[in-house]
């Protein structure tokens, strides 16, 4: 199990060198800079001078090759550049602002599995029945409603027909005031939730459908096993696996920022953070905030790989087969 | 049947959904003296000198006070300076300033800190960019204390109204020399930044050594939520006290309200058409002046803004603007268009490509398809070239495209307001795509002029004559919107988006 950790962990180096290339290469493709974000047209007011002197201020008037090795030679040593608009490092943007993102990811998904698993269970078990056909509607919109819509929704709701609004800019953070806090992301955690819900729910009712009809299923019942027992300890289980892969692969996106529900709910998550350094073109923001979401994600892959052992006995890094 | 233990657990989930969904208490919001506001915009940075996005000098004109400034009426009135002479020929502009002025760090204003100031807007290092509009002066000199002398190289009658910019804020000498405008805040205006998280909040506390009435509030804590149908919530909410709005199509939701109250303001921008005459076909006048009489601008206003808005020429300001009517071709006339596009030998048509920057401003991919339905009837197929705002802007400045919706910042002053497209050196020259002598002329004429109605005559020529030759077809000026709670009151906007009058606001919970 060692040895395959440090397989894996080693196997993060090129791919997250690859990411910081392409992104780095890929900001600087997009046209505009961060002198023109900020001044918009007023920038062609500039003299040649004018504009020198911005460039020097915002360091792109070095070759790009020198400016992409200075800030990967900072980034080994922990220092992922200056964001001059904030006045403060990449690192600690990011670090602000992730706890947001990781709240709001762990309720959703607490939310999608609450919503999503009961209703695949009961949907698998009985198959075509008007409770299927209820939980299979109930994925499609899901599936259907986009989050925006739903976010929108939700908040028109809130505040027209009960005059309340948990969260209009002032976003608090746990530490601070957990109730007003778990009200706040309450509902951007429902709207994500209810898509993942549907996804949820489709995967737990496919897999509880074949591994119903399984061999040893056919065996516990005839052993006598209480019904109870048969779908949650036999089934269930076993049914989880491929449940487990989807949380993991939403996971690593909902943690690279969900950007549309957290600009209907105004939340100050990695997903604004990003978006809104792109449009001001703050290359070394993008690039730190990049970065970390790649590394979250092959992080959170290999947390999945090592979670599947647990659950699958039959699942093992150990041995070479 | 339900198990007790599932029912238990569908108990407590009921309970969690009731605890964070319905039961939610109305948040109690700043309350108090402190003015909560919501916009969706930011500010890009905090050097007044610099700095040029609409958001940012709405906040910046909260912090910082120029010499003189725009009153409610859009007139030129006191500020850091209490009255101000220019000489018979336009070369000398003296000021006397205002005595006993403290800025934010308790330091005194005074002469020293106004040629600081206005020599780091010149200096080429500040990379200010409106820079240009101060080039005539020449040197500045303090006779006393209180008393600055701008020399110019040249009659320059618009200066004084380029001088209410909050681009020409007066900053204290000692931060200029040992400090960084763009991290320290200190100005002389009625508000004291006290803190600035970019995206999410900026805390203003009321400046109480301020030198006018107020601010009648102890504060203002300005929050960003992006998404302006969030915003109209918080209204709704009643979660903010006050909040600016920037899409008609969601402002106008707020009109049949009766508990929030939409404020419209008259803006000096406005919307445009622009062509560039350095393209073919658009190179005939007879091909620009068809699509001028073309065009149907209310119907423009009346489908992309639900008719907010008002049919303009180039002149948006109440003291220069001709009645459109005057202008050449304002009534839709496609008999008109058509014998102009035969005349030109264009009868078949040609395909013009528009570009249209993304929901910037909100209405102007509709725009643009307004006016692809109104050329169709000359056989002109419209092809709209939606862009991502900084491509547009890249393409804009490089001059590279045939047609673009835009909308264009207006000033108080013709002169400033034109000065960067109409006249043979001017910067955006290639840009505007379109120069004559006449247009050349007139402007150095404004510029020079000092007798007002001289002046508003060489102004009105010059509306007729841009209106006759077709450069652009100048569309419509829309509103800025604001909107409150009923318990706010004394609120009175200004046409350039200001929130230095947020001042004169008091909350009567």
């Amino acid at each position: 199990m060692l040895r395959y950790l440090t397989q894996r962990i080693i196997a993060f180096v090129p791919t997250l060198l690859g990411v910081a290339i392409l992104v780095f290469l890929a900001i600087r493709l997009v046209p505009g800079d961060q002198i023109t974000a900020m001044l918009g047209t007023e920038a062609g007011m500039l003299t040649q001078e004018q504009r020198e002197s911005l460039e020097e201020y915002f360091g792109l008037d070095k070759p790009v090759t020198e400016q992409f090795f200075a800030w990967m030679g900072n980034a080994l040593q922990g220092n992922f550049g200056y964001s001059v608009r904030h006045g403060k490092p990449v690192l600690s943007l990011i670090l602000e602002r992730f706890p947001v993102t990781l709240e709001l990811a762990f309720l959703s998904v607490i939310i999608a599995l609450a919503i999503g698993i009961p209703i695949g269970v009961l949907s698998a078990i009985h198959h075509n029945s008007p409770i299927d056909l209820f939980g299979r509607v109930i994925s499609m919109l899901g599936l259907a409603v986009p989050n925006f819509l739903l976010g929108t929704l939700i908040i028109y709701v809130l505040s027209v027909y009960f005059g309340v609004l948990p969260n209009s800019g002032n976003y608090v953070e746990f530490t601070e005031d957990p109730v007003l806090n778990l009200q706040q992301l309450f509902y951007p955690a429902l709207t994500m939730g209810f898509s993942f819900a549907a996804s949820v729910m489709r995967m737990t009712r496919s897999a509880m459908l074949e591994v119903l009809n399984e061999d040893y299923i056919r065996t516990a019942r005839s052993k006598g096993l209480h019904e109870r027992t048969v779908v949650m300890g036999h089934a269930l289980r076993n049914a989880l696996i491929p449940v487990v892969t989807l949380i993991g692969v939403e996971m690593g996106y909902l943690l690279g920022g969900a950007v549309i529900t957290e600009q209907i709910f105004s939340l100050p998550g990695i997903g604004r953070l990003t978006v809104n350094a792109i449009s001001q073109r703050e290359y070394a923001l993008v690039q730190g905030v990049t970065l970390f979401i790649a590394l979250n994600f092959v992080v959170i892959n290999l947390a999945v790989d090592v979670i599947y052992a647990a659950i699958d006995p039959r699942i093992s890094y150990d041995s070479k087969s | 049947m339900l198990s007790s233990r599932k029912r238990q657990a569908l108990l407590a989930f009921a309970l969690i959904l009731a605890l964070l969904g319905t039961s939610l208490p109305t948040m109690a919001q700043g309350g108090g003296n402190t003015l909560v506001m919501a916009r969706a915009i930011d500010a890009t940075g905090l050097d007044p000198h610099t700095q040029t996005a609409f958001a940012s000098l709405a906040l910046l004109r909260m912090i910082y006070e120029p010499l003189v400034m725009t009153d409610h009426e859009m007139n030129i009135a006191p500020a850091l300076a209490t009255s101000w002479e220019f000489s018979d020929d336009a070369t000398v502009l003296t000021f006397h300033l205002r005595e006993g002025v403290k800025f934010h760090d308790g330091s005194d204003f005074t002469a020293e800190d106004v040629i600081a100031s206005y020599e780091r807007i010149l200096d080429e290092e500040t990379a200010s960019a409106a820079r240009t509009n101060y080039l005539s002066i020449d040197t500045m000199e303090a006779p006393d204390d209180y008393t600055v002398v701008f020399n110019l190289s040249r009659p320059d009658v618009p200066l004084l109204s380029a001088m209410t910019s909050i681009n020409a804020a007066i900053l204290p000498s000692e931060l200029i020399e040992n400090g960084d405008p763009a991290a320290e805040a200190i100005g002389t205006g009625p508000f004291k930044l006290e803190s600035w998280t970019p995206e999410e909040t900026t805390i203003l506390s009321a400046n109480a050594d301020w030198w006018g009435d107020g601010p009648n509030v102890d504060g203002v804590e300005i929050r960003i939520i992006p998404d302006e149908a969030s915003i109209l919530a918080a209204l709704r909410a009643g979660t903010i006290d006050f909040a600016m709005l920037n899409d008609p199509l969601v402002a106008t939701l707020l009109v049949d309200d009766p508990t929030v109250t939409l404020v419209r303001t008259p803006t000096l921008s406005y919307h445009v058409l622009q062509l560039r005459a350095a393209r073919e076909p658009l190179d005939m006048l007879q091909v620009r002046q068809a699509i001028a009489c073309a065009i149907d601008r209310q119907e423009i206003i009346d489908s992309a803004t639900l008719g907010e808005g008002r049919v303009t020429g180039p002149l948006t300001m109440a003291s220069f603007a001709l009645p459109p009517e005057e202008l050449f071709c304002y009534e839709r006339d496609v008999e008109r268009a058509r014998e102009l596009m035969a005349a030109a030998g264009m009868e078949d048509g040609f395909t013009l490509h528009v570009m249209v920057a993304n929901a910037e401003p909100p209405t102007a991919l509709s725009e643009a398809q307004a006016i692809q339905a109104q050329l169709a009837d000359i056989n002109i197929n419209v092809e709209i070239e939606p862009l991502e705002l900084s491509v547009y802007v890249d393409r804009w400045l490089a001059g590279d495209f045939e047609a673009a919706v835009a909308l264009n910042g207006g000033r108080t002053d013709p002169y400033t307001m034109y000065a960067r497209y109409w006249q043979w050196d001017a910067r955006f020259h290639r840009v505007a795509g379109y120069i004559d002598d006449t247009l050349d002329s007139l402007m150095a004429q404004g510029r020079e002029e000092t007798d007002p109605d001289a002046r508003y005559e060489i102004f009105a020529e010059f509306q007729r004559h841009l209106a006759e030759k077709a450069p652009w077809v100048w569309l419509y000026t829309g509103f800025t919107y604001t909107a409150h709670q009923p318990y706010v009151t004394g609120w009175e906007p200004v046409a350039n988006d200001s929130l230095y009058f947020l001042h004169e606001v008091q909350l009567e919970r």
